[in-house]
């Protein structure tokens, strides 16, 4: 299956984005900010359909709606937090708008299941250099803040009284969190980021006790749901992001019935 | 380094602050001295928590200068240990207290987390400071509300502090750990021979072990001996309302009318001012 262009697009693209999706993942869930993963890729769906509108690149629009977003959160910081309905509203508000945006560009029709669902047997070789290069951004940045994250993670008042920065590290995290958003949904589609994003890294969480090997562990379940599911939907030509929410879903059920057993 | 003999560990002057308009802080001066164990107790809302926030730095006074180990307070002092009063809320994940002790570990730096000698022995240090060595390897969710007071008491020792906030280290633990953490917070303050801010709703638990009390209320505050401070017209005026003390078979009751004062909801009932 490897003879094929597109197959080689879709592993490079899917092991990009499912290494990036497990690290972010992974501080999302010790961060209880599973939920932003969500509300930003329902945002970044109004920015995909808006950006074709005006004849830009889905991705670019995305991307340019989920950091913006993303940024805004942080700003907002605690006051959003308990905010359940305002936020259910924009989220609501998001898709929408999105549905729109495809009714006044009828040929985009197709498109709109590869946005909401993923497809990842069309992605082209510049969208893989694209995807290469946020990957790499993003996980630099993270690289650089990782410590101090960490700590104001798990002791956000202890962190301040340390002198971390904690509200600004969280805005740089909510903006690394947006386009790593952004990329998992070229893979897995808008509707279904959760699964790459926050099932490998519950799962590890849930397995193991160390910061360093969870983070290994969320990023290599990721990786291997995404080329699992990618090859089982060669072969058996279902949806390969139905076999990826497969994968996740019965990584994360036997990651919980192994701790409890 | 050792401080100049007489350098108060927190001294206080002239201080006013107000949160949301209403003052916690009017006017108050104090000095705590080093080496002191002091009960920083005071009804809800009275500043308890605000003024060990103040001491760290992030609260500013509107008014006065407050000093920390002879130095202007400021966020990021090393010399200062804390120990939040809201609990973290660990979401279902299995990190151990080594790991979650190790990421206060010189965490302000920028950075990959670190794993190295260093930390790993600094972890060590602190958890064997509070006796907690065997919780390393056991993960924060599933530890007693006793034995994750001692991995957060340990967290707040990194660092070699010399000054150690403790902001209501009692809350929600039952009288046999309330115990437990007073007599283990008082050996360690001993043996390093550190100062100590504790907070709590309620004295009686913390009677054997404190230097000095600092009461909080109305604004103002006392500091000074058991003796000194809990008495009916000290904590008259903290109060702003006809107070009582009642001592009876070595515990002290506070008592507002006939009602007993300064507990939090957790004791509500009669029952409270017959325990004996
Ligand atoms: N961020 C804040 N904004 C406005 N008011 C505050 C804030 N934090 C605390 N307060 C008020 O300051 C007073 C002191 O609070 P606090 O220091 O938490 O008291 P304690 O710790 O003794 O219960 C309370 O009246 C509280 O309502
Ligand atoms: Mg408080």
């Amino acid at each position: 299956m490897f003879a094929y262009d597109f197959m080689q697009n879709a592993f490079a693209a899917a092991g990009i984005v499912a290494v990036l999706a497990g690290v972010v993942g992974y501080f999302m869930v010790l961060r209880g900010q599973t939920f932003a993963g969500h509300a930003l890729s329902h945002v970044g769906f109004t920015g995909a359909t808006g950006a074709v509108l005006v004849g830009l690149s889905p991705l670019a629009g995305m991307m340019g709606m989920t950091v913006a977003a993303g940024v805004a959160m942080g700003m907002l910081g605690e006051r959003l937090a308990h905010r359940d309905v305002a936020i259910g509203i924009v989220l609501s508000l998001s898709l929408g708008f999105g549905l729109l945006f495809l009714h006044f560009y009828t040929a985009f029709a197709t498109q709109a299941t590869a946005l909401l669902f993923g497809n990842v047997l069309a992605v082209d070789a510049a969208t893989v250099w694209t995807l290469l290069a946020v990957g790499i951004l993003c996980l630099g940045a993270l690289g650089v803040i990782m410590r101090p994250l960490l700590f104001a993670s798990l002791q956000p008042e202890l962190a301040e009284a340390r002198g971390v920065p904690v509200r600004g590290f969280g805005m740089i995290f909510l903006a690394v969190v947006a386009l790593a958003t952004a990329a998992c949904a070229q893979i897995v589609g808008v509707l279904l980021v959760f699964t790459l994003m926050v099932g490998p890294a519950a799962a590890a969480l849930r397995v193991t006790g160390s910061v360093g090997r969870g983070l290994l562990l969320a990023a290599a379940l990721a990786l291997a749901e995404a080329w699992v599911g990618i090859a089982v939907a060669y072969v058996t030509d279902w949806p390969s992001s139905f076999w990826i929410t497969a994968l996740s879903g019965a990584a994360y059920l036997l990651a919980v019935a192994a701790v409890r057993g | 380094m050792m401080d100049a003999p007489g350098t108060p560990a927190v001294a206080l002057r002239d201080v006013t602050l107000r949160l949301g308009g209403r003052p916690v802080l009017d006017a108050v001066t104090l000095a705590i001295g080093a080496c002191e164990f002091v009960g920083v107790l005071g009804p809800n809302g009275a500043g308890k928590t605000t003024l060990m926030r103040t001491i760290l730095g992030l609260v500013q006074p509107e008014r006065g200068t407050v000093q920390v180990l002879g130095r202007a307070a400021a966020r990021g002092n090393p010399a200062v240990g804390y120990m939040p009063q809201s609990r973290v809320a660990l979401p279902t994940t299995r990190l151990t207290g080594q790991q979650m002790v190790a990421a206060t570990v010189r965490g302000e730096r920028l950075g990959l987390p670190s794993a190295g000698h260093a930390t790993r022995a600094e972890v060590d240090r602190v958890l064997g400071l509070v006796d907690a060595r065997a919780l390393a390897r056991r993960p924060m969710a599933e530890m007693s509300g006793g034995e994750r007071q001692r991995v957060l008491l340990a967290q707040a020792l990194v660092g070699r502090p010399r000054l150690l906030l403790l902001d209501e280290p009692l809350i929600s633990l039952d009288p046999h750990h309330q115990h437990d953490v007073i007599a283990l917070v008082r050996h360690v303050q001993l043996s390093l021979g550190i100062t100590v801010l504790f907070s709590a709703h309620e004295l009686n638990p913390l009677l054997g072990v404190l230097d000095r009390v600092l009461y909080l209320g109305g604004g103002r505050a006392a500091l000074g001996t058991v003796d000194e401070v809990i008495t009916g017209p000290v904590l008259s005026r903290l109060y702003g309302a006809e107070i009582d003390v009642v001592r009876l078979h070595g515990r002290i009751f506070v008592m507002a009318g006939r009602q007993e004062v300064a507990h939090c909801s957790h004791h509500a009932g009669a029952s409270d001012d017959v325990r004996v």
